[in-house]
């Protein structure tokens, strides 16, 4: 805030370069890259090891139960003997998979809804939008412990549950970026010349509307994961039979006053460090594509 | 002229909620309906070998099962409008009676949490504005983003571990000591247990007012105003009581406001966690245990609860905001 006025109107076009590693030949976007491609392995490291560790090691071996983390069990092993590492892989892996699904449907959902509040005239608009209030009039939580509750509870349960709660704010951002198209001078001048309205939509306003589709996506990710542990932590999700993340934790939650702390510390801390990293590789991916922040 | 707009402004919101609320009910009633989950069987629970089915035809027909949905649907939603919201199956009392009692508890742990994540979220951005591109403001940024990606009911539990079990400062859980009589426990054992709670809940409820008052701050410290500020020579706190504070402040104090819905979905978590017992441990448990009026009751009532958030901060803006105050006026 000592910066004079200079410094300030230096700072409005873009961020300065800042930090030590910006020497000669390691620009801005070579970090953004590495950071991709170190998340990007992350999240395959998870995904494959979920996949690749066999069932040996979630299986029950009493001999060895309540084992403090170790170097042969990294997160330790729960009253079972069960391997926490390979159940916490499962589980995330789980995850990952349940909010890519939950995300893209709100996604398209959200597509969908939008476009249709946006090209159907008032009375759809004005329907839309009271739809949107009504999904936004509740707690999230809530909203997705009823559609469980009267779904039977179970994945398809937390699936329909999180994609049905998650669409409304982006729905309202795809309405105006479309509203505000539709008066774009490159869009009425293609329809002067005598485009259909098919080729306006897909040539001139889709391409517009793929950059806040994917930030939308990549938004409403970490939220649908979290919510969805925290359905299953409360026990509307999945089965105790399924290995999530959630079941993990309520389960640790009885064994916490014996002071088996493992069993909550690395599961929790996976599933943030996940959601982290899919985080940090939505947001530099966007930037490296991104006309409009490329020249960083 | 102004409060006449105000009341209009009012009306229609309500109008709009009144809506709302008729289609959530409806809407609400008819997806328990749908569930598998059959009510006679929830209520009838561990006596199930004990209850044959003629039992089973009385139960029902005293909690009206036996008629058509639209019918029970009518029955019900009359009663509502009556302020009867029927009995709770797991609790054997008034559903209305109950969500006082348990909201009372919840009311608690909400509004200190609301409270302290207001307050020190809004100090940390105005700190990370201020500070803008230094190692402060990342630190905080950095904060603010881990913590969005963190599962509330995971930090429960370390929140738990360390200062209950480890150091053993905090009870482990419940809202009053166990094994005392309701005229036995003091305010100081209510607020003893309210601690773990209401810290897990507003170190997470943090981050979006800090990263929103940040952006907000920076706007304003860009502007010509701040410019012109700047070339007069002044700087730092006096700048920002001057100049910043009170365009920060409303935007800050609306976000709180309109985040009453994160605040019920944290609070569901938190009260989980801490066995805590207060209206999202009770929705937890009508849920699991199928005591639909009781369900019905909590969801109607956590909208109305997000409603008034969402009302306050509207009236907010037009009331205390000169410039909408001003611009409704004409």
């Amino acid at each position: 805030m000592n910066g004079s006025q200079f410094d300030m109107a230096a700072e409005r076009p873009g961020r300065p370069l800042t930090g030590g590693i910006c020497q000669p030949g390691f620009h801005r976007r070579h970090r953004m890259a590495g950071m991709v491609l170190l998340s990007a392995l992350l999240l395959a490291g998870i995904v494959a090891g979920g996949i690749l560790l066999g069932d040996s090691r979630v299986a029950t071996h009493l001999d060895i139960r309540n084992a403090a983390p170790s170097l042969e069990y990294p997160f330790g092993t729960d009253w079972l003997g069960r391997d926490m590492l390979a159940r916490t892989l499962k589980g995330l892996t789980l995850s990952l998979a349940i909010g890519l699904i939950t995300a893209t449907a709100s996604v398209g959902i959200a597509l969908v809804l939008g476009l249709m509040a946006a090209t159907l005239g008032k009375t759809v608009d004005s329907c839309i939008s009271w739809l949107i209030d009504l999904f936004l009039s509740l707690p999230h939580l809530v909203t997705i412990i009823l559609i469980s509750f009267s779904l039977g509870g179970g994945v398809k349960g937390v699936i329909v549950g999180v994609a049905l709660t998650h669409w409304p704010s982006l729905a309202r951002i795809i309405r105006a970026e479309i509203l505000q198209l539709r008066s774009a001078e490159f869009v009425l001048t293609s329809r002067k010349l005598g485009r259909s309205r098919w080729w306006v939509a897909t040539r001139h306003m889709l391409p517009h509307l793929v950059p806040q589709l994917y930030v939308g996506f990549v938004l409403l990710f970490p939220h649908a994961i979290l919510h969805e542990a925290g359905v299953t932590f409360l026990g509307f999700g999945l089965s105790p039979q399924q290995p999530a993340i959630g079941i993990i934790l309520s389960e640790a939650m009885r064994y916490l006053s014996a002071g088996i702390w493992w069993l909550a510390f690395f599961p929790g801390l996976s599933l943030l460090i996940m959601v982290r990293a899919f985080d940090v590789l939505g947001d530099n991916l966007r930037r490296l594509i991104d006309p409009h922040s490329a020249h960083e | 002229m102004q409060w006449r707009n105000v009341t209009v402004f009012l009306a229609g919101k309500c109008l709009r909620m009144a809506t709302l609320l008729t289609a959530l009910c409806l809407l609400s009633f008819f997806l328990l309906r749908l569930s598998p989950i059959d009510p006679v069987q929830a209520y009838v629970g561990a006596d199930m070998l004990q209850v044959g089915p003629e039992q089973r035809a009385r139960i029902a027909e005293y909690w009206g099962l036996d008629k058509p949905p639209v019918e029970q649907f009518l029955h019900w939603a009359s009663a509502v409008v009556r302020g009867d919201f029927g009995t709770s199956m797991i609790f054997r009392r008034p559903v209305l009676s109950v969500i006082g009692e348990r909201f009372g508890a919840s009311l608690f742990l909400m509004g200190a949490a609301w409270l302290l994540s207001g307050l020190v979220g809004f100090t940390l951005g105005v700190i990370a504005g201020m500070r803008r591109d230094t190692w402060v403001d990342r630190m905080i940024k950095w904060y603010c983003c881990t913590l969005a990606s963190t599962p509330t009911f995971w930090l429960g539990l370390l929140v738990l571990t360390v200062f209950a079990v480890w150091l053993g400062w905090f009870p482990v859980g419940m809202g009053v000591p166990a094994g005392l009589l309701a005229h036995e426990v003091t305010l100081g054992d209510r607020l003893h247990h309210l601690v773990l709670p209401v810290l897990t809940l507003s170190v997470l409820g943090v981050a979006n007012v800090a990263l929103h008052t940040r952006e907000k701050l920076i706007d304003v410290l860009a502007s010509d105003y701040v410019l012109f500020a700047r070339a007069r020579g002044e700087a730092g706190m006096t700048l920002f009581w001057r100049h910043g504070f009170r365009n920060v402040v409303l935007p800050a104090l609306t976000l709180q406001f309109a985040s009453f819905s994160e605040l019920f979905g944290g609070a569901v978590l938190a009260e989980q966690v801490f066995s805590y017992p207060g209206l999202g441990q009770t929705i937890v448990e009508a849920g699991l245990r199928g005591d639909v009026p009781l369900l019905l009751g909590v969801v109607l009532f956590s909208a109305l609860f997000v409603f008034s958030g969402n009302l306050i901060a509207d009236l907010l803006y037009r009331i205390v905001d000169p410039r909408i105050r001003e611009g409704a006026g004409v």
